[in-house]
């Protein structure tokens, strides 16, 4: 291992790490809900009545969100190297499994971890684990 | 709109704006994070620490509370035992994270960039998603 000094963003992640942690707890205060993002996108696919709304209004908010940070900051830099292929099976287990595990990087991650789950702990140590494994395997071993 | 629907908004755009900041909607930042073997970019481990950080101290207050501050009941997971779901579902779940360097948070973002392969990654994911609720349902009888 060799540490990318000059790719390491020690500022922006801590603020925008707090940033997300903010959005986690006002969620939390104000609507009394954990703001796992898989679980309010794959709720959508199971309706009900009542339930669809703030679903709605959340992924607006976050989809929206590149427009505001261009208008006042700049326009995002995002570098997507996977190809098509990848992306439709990388999308296709995301989807899939983050479903049947109850929750991806943000209600496990950070929202899990926060209050105690040892479920979430558990879940965040297990898609460490193969996310590390994967980009290794990838990148180091396979000519993919 | 009602009140709880407009903080929904407020939340998704802050947290957008947070995975913005810190990087973690930009795959190439999230694949060098995930690279230990290579140039390691360690900034997503303090993402998730500041994260974690400002939620720890929510999540001690609201344990004293019934309700949210705008009256909704507190709906938190009642699920307490590991299972195989849990565990497998995770554990898939990384490798799909590794494969493009998306997770779902990230990718709905970088599709609000009007990026064409974000809009791909999208569709995949609520296929995946859809197909849970179909096996679901089948698996209910």
């Amino acid at each position: 291992m060799t540490l990318d000094w000059n790719a390491f963003t020690p500022v922006s992640a801590l603020s925008g790490g707090a940033l997300i942690g903010l959005a986690a707890a006002a969620f939390l205060l104000l609507n009394g809900r954990i703001a796992g993002i898989s679980g309010i996108l794959g709720g959508l696919l199971r309706s009900q009545t009542g339930d669809i709304g703030w679903r709605i209004a959340f992924l607006f908010g976050l989809i929206s969100a590149p427009l505001a940070w261009t208008a006042a900051v700049e326009a995002p830099e995002l570098t997507i190297a996977a190809n098509y292929p990848m992306l439709i099976i990388a999308g296709l287990i995301v989807g899939l499994s983050t479903r049947y595990g109850s929750g991806c990087t943000s209600g496990h991650g950070v929202c899990g971890i926060s209050r105690f789950s040892p479920r979430s702990l558990v879940a965040t140590l297990c898609f460490m684990a193969t996310g590390f494994t994967t980009v290794y395997v990838i990148r180091h071993l396979g000519d993919f | 709109m009602n009140r709880y629907n407009l903080s929904a908004f407020a939340v998704g755009l802050v947290f957008g704006l947070g995975l913005l900041m810190s990087g973690l909607a930009n795959p190439a930042k999230v694949l060098a994070f995930l690279d230990l073997a290579g140039d390691w970019d360690p900034s997503l481990a303090l993402v998730m620490g500041a994260a974690i950080a400002v939620g720890l101290v929510t999540f001690a207050i609201v344990k004293r509370r019934n309700t949210s501050l705008l009256g909704a009941p507190l709906r938190l997971p009642t699920v307490k035992h590991l299972d195989k779901r849990l565990l497998l579902g995770s554990l898939a779940f990384g490798v799909g994270w590794g494969l493009a360097g998306f997770c779902p948070g990230p990718a709905l973002v970088a599709l609000g960039t009007g990026e064409i392969k974000a809009l791909v990654f999208v569709v995949a994911m609520l296929a995946g998603m859809g197909l849970f609720e179909l096996l679901e349902k089948r698996r209910a009888g």
